[in-house]
């Protein structure tokens, strides 16, 4: 359910490197606190984006959640076919439901985030 | 006959939207013949301002009209139907003779700009009621102008900030306690105010330290709900206030529950500054399906100045709109306020009385207790303590088998009730909210009981009867899903739209 | 205590199943400083009956709008309302219900909206509507408020030819904000400057507003305005506070319009002294998640009947707080749905004609003040239902005066509200007054000294 080699954040975003550039999206746990979405809102390529910033917002029906980017860096690529299909943020969090991908720019910032190990004890220990 | 066409079950209908039945050229309306030349529109207005038709708009007769929404009309509950215990939201049972007397021709057939002098009958029961609602609260002074109870809140923001500026500083900072109503949050970041959170303490009521430890001289002020959405009263709403103004800020109450403590203590009395009645709950305007309501807002002297225009005031013997306030905030809506919504709470008002007012608070606050009570042992009871209007339950009992709070909710409809407010207060997970008001018997609460122990039972005997209700009504549960990822919001037949707008 | 049934007897068994002596003991909470020592000071109760005669005699003190003849508009108009439309309204399944949060047992509500979102675009040629909005003036300031959430951008252009209370209303809502109203001037035809306008306009400017058929009773020149403000990357916002023009006036939608408000008070809607009214909302798909209030869907339940729930309530505040696109919750749901009844009434044929005999009785009547010795015609652009006469010798107030001795309510001073147009008035006309009211307007304003 937390791929290994990935990146964590608090805010159950992950980031998977993939040479100077990540992949970006959500936890299994942070898509199946949300149910269903239905709405996801992506930012332009190109928009720079600081640590820890909002790129976007994914809905469910009785919920909305920001969705903060894990390292600083430029809007590269963004998954457009979220538009029509938000239900593979819920069927492949990993996979198909990916986000955006950020040209990193600072890549010590990588260091500010948990591991797969790391980010099931957080979870654990926040009483999930 | 199509089947779809017909009944499902006996007498209750299917009704087809408006724009699926009639027929070309049929109307249900019948204009006066024209008694002025019939000139041709052509020649009044320019071509490329004509219209010509309105595609796809309906073309029905008078019956069919009537009975498209008599049949709507079968398919909704209503407080007239049962019971209603929607918590925070106060159905009580709304008097039929306050029905009749908006419409009286002097209230209902009056225009706004009609002189003052041919309204003195509409401008003395605005007086009067300003005063009414300012002795029931104890605030000094009641703008009646906002339409419903967000809309009060605004206002009561927008008195705050315009006070502040007055000051030299309008500060950034509001304080919210994780308790409150939605609206609350949002319309601080209408008045353009930060929202901070405050969390409630372990007896769900807002603590002093945590309220000291948040207030400095940014913050502007602290919107309290008292009594709160659990129900219970704001035990520290004194020293709060006490704690807020020393540092310069002000506190604004959610006047939503105020139906727990008429005759028995006043926000004004408490330290409040400002605060907006719900008309719709407390006074008996009925809710009209979302609406409309009044939220009239309640103010002490020194925001008094800000007031919006215009306001009410006798001079002699006759009753005057003043327009003239030179620190007003302005105007939040046209007009006046809902003033239909206010001739049925001043009606409320005047049947009551000092003593009916107050013996509708004893009795709603006796029913909801009741309630409480006999819940308590089937289903989880967050906060045990005597509760004002409301209680406020849990499904953590029910979890274990797997249903929860919707679930009980929408297995309440096949018993014949309307369920309790869920998931709200966010502060208890899984919450099931109820408010009985005090326009209940004690028979009907009964009823409630006995269903709502027949569905704990059953959460543990039949779960899958709870989760797959409701059984019993028109539709079952909807795909809420596919309404948001596939907006449908409107019949698309040949309208307009297709035709040129796009 | 009529409308409370638990009697002392009841209360009593209650209290002994709660476990306390009496209902203080459940006020035990509220610290004793707090409680109010005496009865509250208002009325006594009052009857059935002595309340109906008590409000018999406030009502009684006001002029009504049978009693007198009427030529007030200003955006609350005299319509004849069907006998039907009450009816339907008032059956209490409706009236007595809440928001329709339980989709199960609130259908009745749900595709009346629906229906009436329908109707609002069909009207204003618009792709989305929602359920309602407080009332015109509170809707445009939404209007305005959800173009800056769009585009970002602080500066409105508001034309004069705007409702004042409508300005005023944009004003307090939007200052909050640091949004900036710029005025714009109107010309001689009553209808907004566009020169100016296309001067004011720049890369600040979040939306152009303009209200058709203007406070004037003109009807602006919406095509080219939307030509201006979409060429400056603005929206174009449309305010129509008298919504029966649009049975014969070219939609705003057609004409380019971004976001479409107005006011449903002529759909069925008691004149009520100034409310409740009904708000209208409408704009394109493009911009649903930036709209505020309320939104009905079609959608199926588990056996594939088709039914109705609220739906896109993300942007709402009880899920958003404060970030949501609105704090409005209670909105005007009953008026929302008497003009549904009321337009499905009057249907396709029935609003036009009624439009068209607006339109017609208006030109009768302003062509009877262009002749009329000691008043002229202002304004010289077309209008719905509503134009401005000028009187040349005696104040607006002493015509009015000398009106009042005849029964009639003469026009709106528009002193008030214009300095500049100090000796105007402006008189509305709708199908409730007839030809001979017309003419005994004009004889009385003739006459009058």
């Amino acid at each position: 359910m937390y791929p290994e080699g990935l990146h964590y954040t608090k805010e159950h975003e992950w980031i998977k490197l993939e040479g100077d550039q990540g992949r970006v999206g959500i936890t299994h746990f942070a898509q199946s606190q949300l149910g269903d979405v239905v709405f996801v809102e992506l930012p332009k390529v190109g928009k720079p984006l600081r640590q820890m910033e909002t790129f976007g917002v994914v809905e469910s029906v009785k919920a909305v959640s920001d969705l903060y980017c894990p390292v600083t860096g430029q809007v590269l690529e963004v998954n457009s076919s979220l538009e029509s299909k938000p239900e593979q943020i819920n069927s492949d969090p990993y996979g198909q439901g990916w986000m955006i991908v950020v040209k990193i720019a600072e890549p010590k910032e990588l260091r500010d985030l948990m591991t797969a190990e790391k980010y099931k004890a957080y979870l654990a220990a926040e009483g999930h | 006959m199509k089947d779809e066409t017909i009944g499902i079950q006996g007498l209750a209908f299917h009704e087809p939207l408006l724009f699926d039945q009639g027929s070309k050229g049929r109307t249900a309306c019948s204009l006066p013949e024209s008694d002025v030349p019939e000139v041709k529109p052509e020649r009044l207005l320019p071509k490329k301002l004509l219209r010509h038709d309105i595609p796809g708009f309906p073309e029905l007769s008078e019956v069919e009209v009537v009975r498209h929404f008599t049949r709507m009309s079968q398919w909704n509950y209503g407080v007239d139907l049962g019971f209603y215990p929607l918590g925070s939201c106060t159905m009580k049972y709304n008097p039929k003779i306050n029905e009749e007397v908006w419409r009286l021709p002097g209230f209902s057939r009056a225009h706004p700009y009609q002189p003052e002098s041919l309204a003195q009958g509409a401008l003395q029961l605005m007086f009067e009621l300003e005063q009414y609602l300012a002795e029931v609260s104890g605030m000094e002074r009641v703008s009646l102008q906002p339409a419903a109870g967000a809309h009060g809140e605004l206002l009561g923001m927008m008195l705050i900030r315009a006070y502040l500026e007055s000051k030299g500083n309008p500060r950034k900072r509001v304080l919210v306690p994780d308790s409150a109503h939605g609206t609350n949050p949002a319309s601080s970041a209408l008045c353009g105010y930060q929202v901070i959170q405050i969390k409630s303490g372990p007896k769900g009521c807002v603590e002093p330290h945590a309220v000291a430890e948040a207030m400095d001289e940014d913050v502007a002020a602290i919107m309290v709900t008292n009594p709160n959405t659990l129900g219970l009263f704001e035990e520290h709403i004194a020293e709060i206030a006490k704690i807020v103004h020393g540092k310069g800020g002000q506190v604004y109450c959610d006047g939503a529950n105020l139906n727990a403590i008429m005759g028995i203590s006043r926000p004004g009395d408490t330290g409040i500054d400002v605060l907006q009645f719900n008309l719709h709950k407390t006074f008996s305007v009925p809710h009209g399906g979302g609406g409309p309501g009044a939220g009239p807002v309640g103010l002490k002297a020194h925001l008094a100045p800000f007031m919006p225009v215009p306001v009410v005031e006798r001079k002699g013997g006759r009753f005057v709109l003043n327009h003239n306030l030179p620190s007003s905030v302005g105007k939040v809506r046209a007009f006046y306020g809902n003033f239909a919504a206010l001739v049925r709470a001043y009606a409320y008002i005047r049947s009551l009385g000092p003593s009916g007012l107050r013996r509708v608070a004893e009795v709603a606050v006796i029913n909801a207790n009741y309630l409480m009570k006999q819940l308590k042992g089937h289903y989880h009871l967050p906060y045990d303590k005597f509760c004002k209007h409301e209680c406020v339950f849990s499904d953590a009992r029910q979890i274990p088998h797997d249903v929860h709070t919707l679930d009980i909710a929408k297995r309440l409809m096949d018993y014949g009730f309307h369920p309790p407010t869920i998931y709200f207060p966010l502060i208890v997970r899984g919450a099931l909210m109820i408010e009985p008001t005090e326009t209940e018997s004690k028979e009907t609460l009964d009823q409630f009981i006995a269903a709502m122990k027949k569905i704990a039972e059953e959460a543990e005997r039949e779960p899958e009867l709870v989760r797959s209700a409701p059984h019993k009504t028109k539709i079952a549960r909807l795909d809420e899903v596919k309404a948001a990822r596939q907006p449908n919001l409107r019949w698309k037949g040949k309208g307009p739209v297709e035709e040129s707008a796009r | 205590m009529r409308y409370i049934p638990n009697t002392e007897a009841d209360c009593r068994t209650m209290l002994d199943a709660i476990g306390v002596r009496s209902s203080e003991e459940l006020f035990a909470d509220i610290p004793p400083k707090l409680r109010l020592k005496r009865g509250l000071d208002l009325p006594p109760p009052l009857s059935e009956s002595g309340l109906k005669r008590q409000m018999d005699a406030l009502a009684g003190k006001d002029a009504d709008v049978d009693r007198y003849s009427s030529f007030l508009g200003a955006g609350a108009y005299n319509h004849f309302i069907p006998a039907a439309v009450s009816h339907l309204v008032f059956r209490s399944e409706f009236y007595t219900a809440y928001t329709p949060y339980q989709p199960e047992i609130s259908q009745g509500t749900l595709q009346a909206i629906y229906e009436y979102q329908t109707l609002i675009c069909q009207l204003t040629g618009m792709e989305i509507a929602n359920a309602s909005m407080y009332d015109g003036s509170s809707a445009l300031a939404e209007a305005v408020l959800m173009a800056h959430r769009i585009n970002g951008r602080q500066e409105v252009l508001m034309p004069r030819a705007v409702h004042p209370e409508y300005r005023m209303v944009c004003g307090t809502y939007a200052n909050k904000l640091g949004l900036r109203l710029i005025e714009l001037p109107y010309t001689d035809k009553g209808t907004t400057d566009l020169k100016q306008m296309k001067a004011a306009l720049s890369p600040r400017t979040s939306c152009v507003v303009v209200q058709s058929p203007n406070f004037f009773g003109a009807l602006e020149m919406l095509e080219e305005i939307a030509e201006a403000a979409h060429a400056a990357d603005a929206l174009l916002v449309v305010a129509v506070p008298e919504p029966i023009s649009f049975g014969i006036v070219r939609s705003p939608g057609e004409s380019g319009a971004d976001i479409v408000v107005g006011e449903g008070q002529s759909f069925g809607n008691h004149l009520n002294f100034g409310g409740p009214y009904l708000g209208f909302f409408a704009t394109k798909e493009a911009y649903l998640r930036s709209m505020p209030g309320r939104l009905v869907g079609q959608t199926e339940d588990k056996h594939g009947r088709i039914g109705y729930v609220l739906t896109l309530s993300t942007r709402e505040q009880h899920i958003r707080r404060e970030k949501a696109t609105s704090n409005i919750c209670t909105n005007e749901g009953l008026c929302a749905l008497t003009a549904t009844v009321y337009l499905s009434l009057l249907g396709r044929t029935g609003l036009r004609e009624l439009a068209l005999l607006n339109l017609r009785k208006t030109a009768y009547a302003k062509a009877a003040f262009s002749k009329l010795r000691g008043y002229d015609v202002r304004f010289s652009g077309p209008t719905f239902n509503e134009f401005v006469v000028r009187s040349k010798k005696r104040k607006p107030a002493q015509v009015n005066r000398a009106l009042l001795g005849k029964r009639i309510i003469g026009g709106m001073e528009l002193g008030r509200f214009y300095p500049e147009l100090a000796d105007c008035l402006l008189l509305c006309v709708t199908e409730e007054n007839s030809r001979e009211e017309i003419d005994a307007l004009c004889k009385a304003m003739g006459g009058a000294r």
